[in-house]
């Protein structure tokens, strides 16, 4: 189990969990199983989010390993100029 | 994950050698947007809608149609019908909605016809035989006034999931984040400063306009020449826009005479290709400057409160941001961005940060370097810096007790890997400038400043050639002479000299997919695949040595340039040049190329400090800038020459933002000044010499440890300037520009 901090606007759309515990093995697995648990975080994955696995920001790759023990932060997907 | 291979030991990366492109652009050579001609081609032109907000009751073409130099006419209705969503959710619909009016005009400049023609004068003048009926109607270009509750609504069902209900139709997308208590961390400080900051929309400035020649036949097979900054989105953008499949669009990127976020989208591309294949000749369009100023993205504007709270000693206690983006008719504005970004530098205890994405009559924002992030940098380090003041503490010991460092919680949520914002801060306490005497009139300024960096999707093909010369192809439109930068490093992987090195921005049709040269990533992500695909290729010729020695693949390795044994116990052979391996290439096994495909993830976060001193006129309100200093992490700089110009176009934006460029709309809600005569960017005389310092901390994410640069730069500029002239007028400024007569204006209040 990883634990996934989410950002604190996300809260509504959890029942007020600002950090969910999910099974993951991939940046995939993990967005996957989030919905599972709370279908309402559909619509910011759709927006778009990238996630950050130990401070290392991906950006979109759904194949990224997560190694046991990590820190996870969803972030919303990021814009460049 | 660190890269286990990275090198800290160079011989060609970290030289300053002559650009590749250098001769094209010097001798009219290379070919811009403008450049391309075809045979049959008609010019295009297009309708701009005169007002702030309209219904468009009836468009009448016919008079157009009838004229004998009109090939064709095109409106909405000739695009595809691409579906509505709301948020960035449908970009697409969004993207069509601003090349073409649907139902309403919805700034002023927005295209809703377009005529193509046999001269761009035919053109131009057929442009008044199309008759609109327009129903006008209110219209808001403010922010504050866009979210009010009597502001007219521009498109319901924009708003996506996020927004809290009772809010405005017009705000279309919210944020919150942080950490902490921030209540409990204002009771522990000894001082709070709350403040309120406004900042103007400005156009990214580009020298050189939008132009393309478009040519689609109705078999759904189509070319475009565009100046951009990513042909892919372009491609596929245009198909989806025009109903095309997007392999039958052929997209060429002409050189680019200047982006910074804002060729990332299409603006004239679906309309020269929509033209093109009603006429079934060659189309090309060129945007005039007001076009682009009317109707390309300028930035957002921004209203902004801040509250931080801080010790006697310096420490911040707490800190809270509320930022309002006000981003053209369409959703989009980084209000997100600018919230994560605000605080980032420091290593807070309590943080609180909320931002809109809120909708207005005007064009659509589009980004420009590091997008968000300086209009926040501005409202916050004005507020650090006037704590720092009242203190009486050392802004720049203030901001080393607060910075962020490896292993700190960032203000948008996880730890940071190693960065160097500390070392930045270092630089600028020990540089000559930080302890210069002021003259009587002068203030002195510093901010930090924080962007994320961008991977994305990156293909890079290498291939040699018997001679034993390279030629790389990459899809990342030149933006900032990373033509230079890409030689650097595959000539550091294949060791031969970076002259023998050809490179080349390759169309949609012979390269895979790349995103956009965007979010400061071809140095890194490009870079990052150059490397790979210059080792790919390393492979294959140690295999082929190792094969005409009659010895194992992993008995060889590649040092400097050549072939050679791993060990004594692999054999005693003569080191192979790449040269005498190319030469037999194809009779031992055939071409040698090296790939790369993939979606680099590990970009890199970077950091920079600036000192600006400035001077100001009490008669006039006139700024001159006196002295400028960049302070920032590279990770690594593979062409230093081209990062220190990074880092100076970054400050010369930045006075303009600052000093003098804004969008000004009259009550009417047209814009009033749409060419640079009235819109003044910085020239030469309004600059001073900027000096720059590039500090190199490795990304761990990249083999040679770079961190993008072309973004950061643009955020500390509108801060430090802020703080140097409220230092030198001797009061707050608290909105951008701080033009003559605002600063007039301030100083009277002041008394």
């Amino acid at each position: 189990m990883v634990e996934v901090h989410l950002w604190s606007g996300l809260r509504s759309l959890t029942g007020g969990q600002q950090v969910v515990e999910v099974e993951a093995k991939t940046t995939g697995d993990l967005l996957r199983e989030l919905v599972k648990l709370h279908p309402q975080l559909q619509a910011p994955i759709d927006a778009g989010v990238s996630i950050a696995i130990d401070g290392r920001v991906i950006a979109s790759g759904l194949t990224e390993p997560i190694p046991v023990g990590s820190e996870i932060y969803l972030m919303q997907r990021l814009r460049g100029g | 994950m660190a890269l286990d291979d990275r090198k800290s030991e160079f011989t060609f990366v970290g030289t300053r050698p002559n650009r590749p492109d250098g001769l094209d652009k010097v001798t009219g050579r290379a070919k811009f947007g403008a450049d391309m001609s075809a045979p049959g081609m008609l010019h295009g032109a297009i309708l701009r809608s005169p007002h702030a907000h309209a219904r468009i009751v009836k468009i009448d073409t016919s008079k157009a149609e009838a004229h004998k130099d009109v090939k064709a006419v095109v409106t909405r209705a000739d695009f595809a019908d691409v579906p509505f969503k709301p948020g960035l959710e449908g970009e697409f619909w969004n993207v069509l909605e601003n090349v073409m009016a649907g139902e309403k005009a919805l700034y002023d400049g927005h295209a809703v016809a377009a005529i193509a023609a046999t001269s761009a004068l035919a053109a131009r003048d057929a442009l008044k035989l199309i008759k609109v009926k327009y129903e006008v109607l209110p219209h808001v270009t403010d922010v504050d006034k866009a979210m009010a509750s009597d502001a007219p609504v521009i498109r319901e069902g924009a708003a996506d999931y996020s927004v809290p209900e009772g809010m405005h139709p017009n705000v279309v997308r919210y944020h919150e984040s942080g950490h902490g208590d921030v209540e409990a961390g204002f009771a522990e400080a000894d001082l709070i400063i709350e403040d309120s900051f406004v900042t103007e929309a400005t156009h990214q400035g580009y020298i050189e306009p939008h132009a393309c020649l478009g040519m689609l036949g109705n078999d759904g097979k189509g070319e475009l020449w565009c100046t951009t900054q990513g042909h892919w989105i372009a491609q596929k953008t245009c198909a989806a826009l025009l109903g095309i499949e997007t392999s039958q669009l052929r997209v060429t990127a002409s050189e680019i005479g200047g982006g910074f976020g804002g060729k990332t989208t299409v603006f004239i591309e679906p309309v020269a290709l929509a033209l093109s294949r009603k006429a079934n000749r060659p189309v090309k369009v060129v945007m005039t400057r007001s076009e682009v100023f009317r109707a390309t993205g300028p930035t957002s504007s921004a209203s902004m409160d801040i509250k931080i709270g801080m010790k006697k000693d310096g420490t911040i206690s707490a800190a809270q941001g509320v930022f309002r983006l006000q981003g053209g008719a369409f959703p989009g504005a980084p209000g997100d961005m600018t919230a994560m970004c605000a605080f980032a530098p420091y290593n807070l205890t309590n943080v609180k940060q909320v931002g809109y994405d809120v909708m207005a009559n005007r064009p659509k924002q589009a980004a420009y370097r590091a997008p968000g992030a300086p209009m926040g940098a501005f409202a916050v380090e004005s507020v650090i810096d006037e704590l720092c003041k009242k203190l009486e503490l050392d802004p720049v010991d203030v901001r080393l007790k607060n910075a962020a460092y490896e292993g700190t919680k960032a203000s948008y949520g996880p730890r940071y890997e190693r960065i160097g914002l500390v070392e930045t801060l270092e630089a600028a306490k020990a540089h000559p400038h930080y302890s210069a005497p002021l003259k009587p009139g002068q203030g002195r300024g510093i901010s930090c400043g924080f962007w994320f960096n961008h991977g994305g999707e990156t293909s890079v093909s290498l291939s040699l050639s018997e001679d034993g010369s390279a030629q790389l192809m990459v899809g990342t439109p030149d933006i900032g002479g990373s033509r230079a930068s890409m030689a650097l490093m595959a000539a550091e992987v294949l060791g031969i000299p970076y002259e023998n090195i050809r490179v080349t921005i390759a169309d949609t049709a012979t390269l895979g997919y790349n995103d956009v040269s965007h979010g400061s990533r071809v140095t890194y992500a490009s870079g990052l695949a150059t490397i790979k695909a210059a080792k790919h290729a390393v492979e294959k010729l140690c295999e082929r040595a190792a094969a005409s020695w009659g010895i194992p693949t992993d008995a060889v390795k590649w040092e400097n340039g050549c072939a050679v044994p791993s060990g004594p116990n692999a054999g005693d052979f003569d080191p192979r040049p790449l040269a005498d391996i190319t030469a037999h290439m194809g009779s031992t096994g055939g071409p040698i190329s090296g790939h790369f495909e993939a979606t680099p993830e590990g970009a890199g976060v970077s950091f920079g400090t600036h000192i600006v001193d400035a001077e100001v006129d009490p008669e006039t309100g006139k700024t001159a800038i006196t002295r400028y200093t960049v302070i920032q992490d590279a990770g690594k700089a593979i062409h230093p020459t081209y990062v220190e110009g990074q880092y100076q176009g970054g400050a010369a934006q930045g006075i303009g933002w600052a000093l003098n460029e804004e969008y000004i709309y009259g009550e009417d809600g047209r814009l009033q000044n749409s060419i640079f005569l009235d819109y003044r960017i910085p020239v030469a005389s309004d600059l001073p010499m900027i000096d720059t310092v590039i500090v190199e901390v490795p990304n761990p994410g990249h083999p040679f440890g770079v961190r993008g640069v072309g973004e950061t730069g643009i955020v500390p500029p509108l801060a430090a300037i802020a703080n140097a002239v409220s230092h030198a007028a001797g009061v707050r400024m608290r909105q951008l520009p701080m033009s003559p007569p605002r600063i007039l204006a301030a100083l009277k209040d002041n008394g």
